[in-house]
């Protein structure tokens, strides 16, 4: 018997935001991002970016999933310009290239296999190749998630300084509250079986944020009674 | 300071027994030569000789040199052992056949009998090579061109995977030279035949591991360069099989090494010309001394191909960490 991944969702993300889709392990976040980002298509329903219906992946929906999954033959610039080189329009943006690799802070490591980099190291180039392609919308798939504790605090703020650079929107789909509190203007949480959104939060947190200021504990806490993690042991059940 | 002083002195000297290593296995080996000349007339001495006054010469040169050249010195450190294992083999050789008949006469002559051989009959060593060479490189970049095509076809597209996969699993595993007798009688020029049972040699282990290693490039490659605006050809050519190219070398190896096979019985059975020929030429005539000589290039000949192919690979797989060393 199949269960639906995803039942009757709904939702808008304005220009230049950056929501988080919070949720636990398989309430189907992944599977929303991939939705929107082309790589699979909906059983029933629609998305769209601006007017246009979302049919295929394109590189106006930049994706950066949790691995990420640099080319190993290529090195560090070349990665960056595999947006250009698939779209084949190298010749003209070529220029661009310097411009990302010290947006990232990787100019030194520009000819560098991905084997030679660290975990953070190589999201940032992850990071650099998606936004090359000046996407409409970037998709981040946990981008962090693999990295220790302290890399992904400062990646956290590598983002945000990305995302305050060029106000790309952001939809960003972690497990880790805290981050989504940190980072975002608005969180969805997510609920499993079906996936649903089951509540939105707006943040009127001026950033950076203080990860110990009481508003920030306010919404953290907010958030873990709304998923059943407050007080008293978790219900696995639910 | 005084222990890095220490590391460096030690390295910036080849010990002397190393040193005169080879110098004194020439001499043990060349006077075992002789002592065994003695018992058993007539016997070849003389290029023998030649040759160990060389060696003699050559070893006694680098041991000066590598005085001045840290480069060199690391170089003999690594290789004189082998080099003296080498020309003590040559003794022990000497004795096994010559010395005490271990190996019966005259199918395994001495390696005086051998040097004889490989240098009065070097004409027709060096045209036989070249044919061999020839025939190798003909029918080993047609294999591989075939079997490029052939399995980027079979990994990337499903319907051509449904019809290929079938003929390859029953023509690919039966040995090309099971095919000889008929190649020899359809084909106009043995040499045709032969580069062609090379060619289908190769062909099916370059197709197989292409494949493989196609239809296993890792789905997250390809979603990340959908997502970058890719196309069918860029996911092609710029993805699937850059990602495929370590299993694609592994099939080129297992083709080499399927090529020098079919090369060497196409050449015996068939062609008139190359090494294949020359041994099975020299055993009619009985010139078992000839025999080892191909042999020996032989083995020269097929080692330094394979470590091209290894500097090639080394080479394009730059971006790969750990790979086997040759």
């Amino acid at each position: 018997m199949s269960r639906p991944a995803l039942g009757g969702i709904s939702f808008s993300i304005a220009a230049g935001e950056l929501v988080s889709l919070v949720g636990p392990s398989g309430c189907g976040k992944s599977t929303l991002l991939r939705l929107i980002a082309g790589l699979d298509v909906p059983d029933s329903g629609e998305l769209f970016v601006g007017n246009e219906k979302i049919v295929e992946p394109h590189a106006e929906r930049g994706l950066v999933f949790q691995d990420p999954n640099l080319f190993p033959w290529l090195t560090v610039r070349r990665n960056i310009e595999a947006g250009l080189v698939a779209r084949g329009v190298l010749h003209e943006k070529r220029s661009e290239v310097p411009e990302f690799m010290r947006l990232v802070g990787l100019e030194a490591f520009a000819n560098s296999y991905p084997h030679h980099l660290s975990g953070g190291m190589s999201q940032r180039v992850a990071l650099a190749r998606a936004l090359i392609n000046h996407p409409k919308v970037l998709l981040l798939d946990e981008p962090l998630g693999a990295l220790d504790a302290f890399t992904r605090m400062r990646m956290q703020d590598e983002v945000l300084r990305l995302w305050e650079n060029r106000r790309t929107t952001m939809l960003l789909v972690t497990h880790d509250i805290d981050e989504a509190i940190y980072m975002s203007d608005r969180i969805l949480i997510m609920t499993p079986a079906p996936g649903r959104i089951d509540r939105e939060i707006d943040f009127d947190l001026a950033r950076p944020r203080d990860r110990t200021s009481d508003s920030f504990l306010r919404f953290r806490t907010e958030i873990l009674e709304h998923l059943h993690f407050a007080g008293k042991a978790a219900d696995i059940s639910a | 300071m005084n222990a890095d002083a220490a590391v460096t002195d030690k390295r910036s000297r080849l010990p002397w027994p190393m040193q005169l290593a080879v110098p004194v296995a020439s001499l043990v080996t060349f006077g075992t030569h002789l002592l065994i000349a003695q018992k058993a007339s007539p016997l070849e001495t003389h290029s023998y000789m030649l040759l160990f006054w060389e060696i003699i010469g050559v070893s006694i040169v680098l041991a000066i040199a590598q005085r001045f050249w840290p480069a060199l010195r690391k170089w003999m450190r690594h290789m004189w052992p082998i080099f003296t294992a080498a020309i003590l083999s040559l003794g022990v050789w000497d004795v096994v056949t010559v010395g005490f008949h271990l190996l019966p006469l005259p199918y395994f002559p001495g390696p005086a009998a051998v040097l004889r051989s490989l240098i009065s009959d070097r004409a027709l060593l060096l045209d036989s090579t070249w044919h061999s060479l020839a025939l190798l490189v003909s029918g080993y970049t047609i294999g591989v061109i075939v079997g490029l095509v052939t399995g980027v076809c079979i990994g990337w597209s499903n319907p051509v995977r449904y019809w290929g996969m079938p003929l390859l699993k029953v023509v690919g595993p039966i040995p090309a030279t099971a095919w000889i007798p008929l190649a020899m009688v359809v084909s106009p020029s043995a040499i045709v035949s032969s580069a062609g049972l090379i060619a289908l040699a190769v062909w099916f282990p370059v197709t197989m591991l292409t494949a493989s290693g196609i239809s296993n490039t890792r789905a997250s490659y390809l979603d990340v360069a959908r997502t970058l605006g890719a196309g069918r050809l860029y996911l092609i050519f710029r993805v699937a099989i850059p990602a495929a190219v370590p299993n694609i070398f592994i099939g080129l190896f297992m083709g080499l090494g399927a090529s020098f096979l079919t090369l060497v019985v196409a050449e015996s059975v068939g062609v008139k010309s190359g090494l294949g020929w020359y041994v099975s030429w020299a055993q009619g005539w009985a010139e078992y001394g000839k025999v080892f000589a191909a042999l020996i290039i032989m083995a020269a000949f097929f080692s330094t191909v394979m470590t091209l192919l290894f500097e090639l690979r080394d080479r394009v797989l730059v971006w790969q960490k750990g790979t086997i060393k040759w």
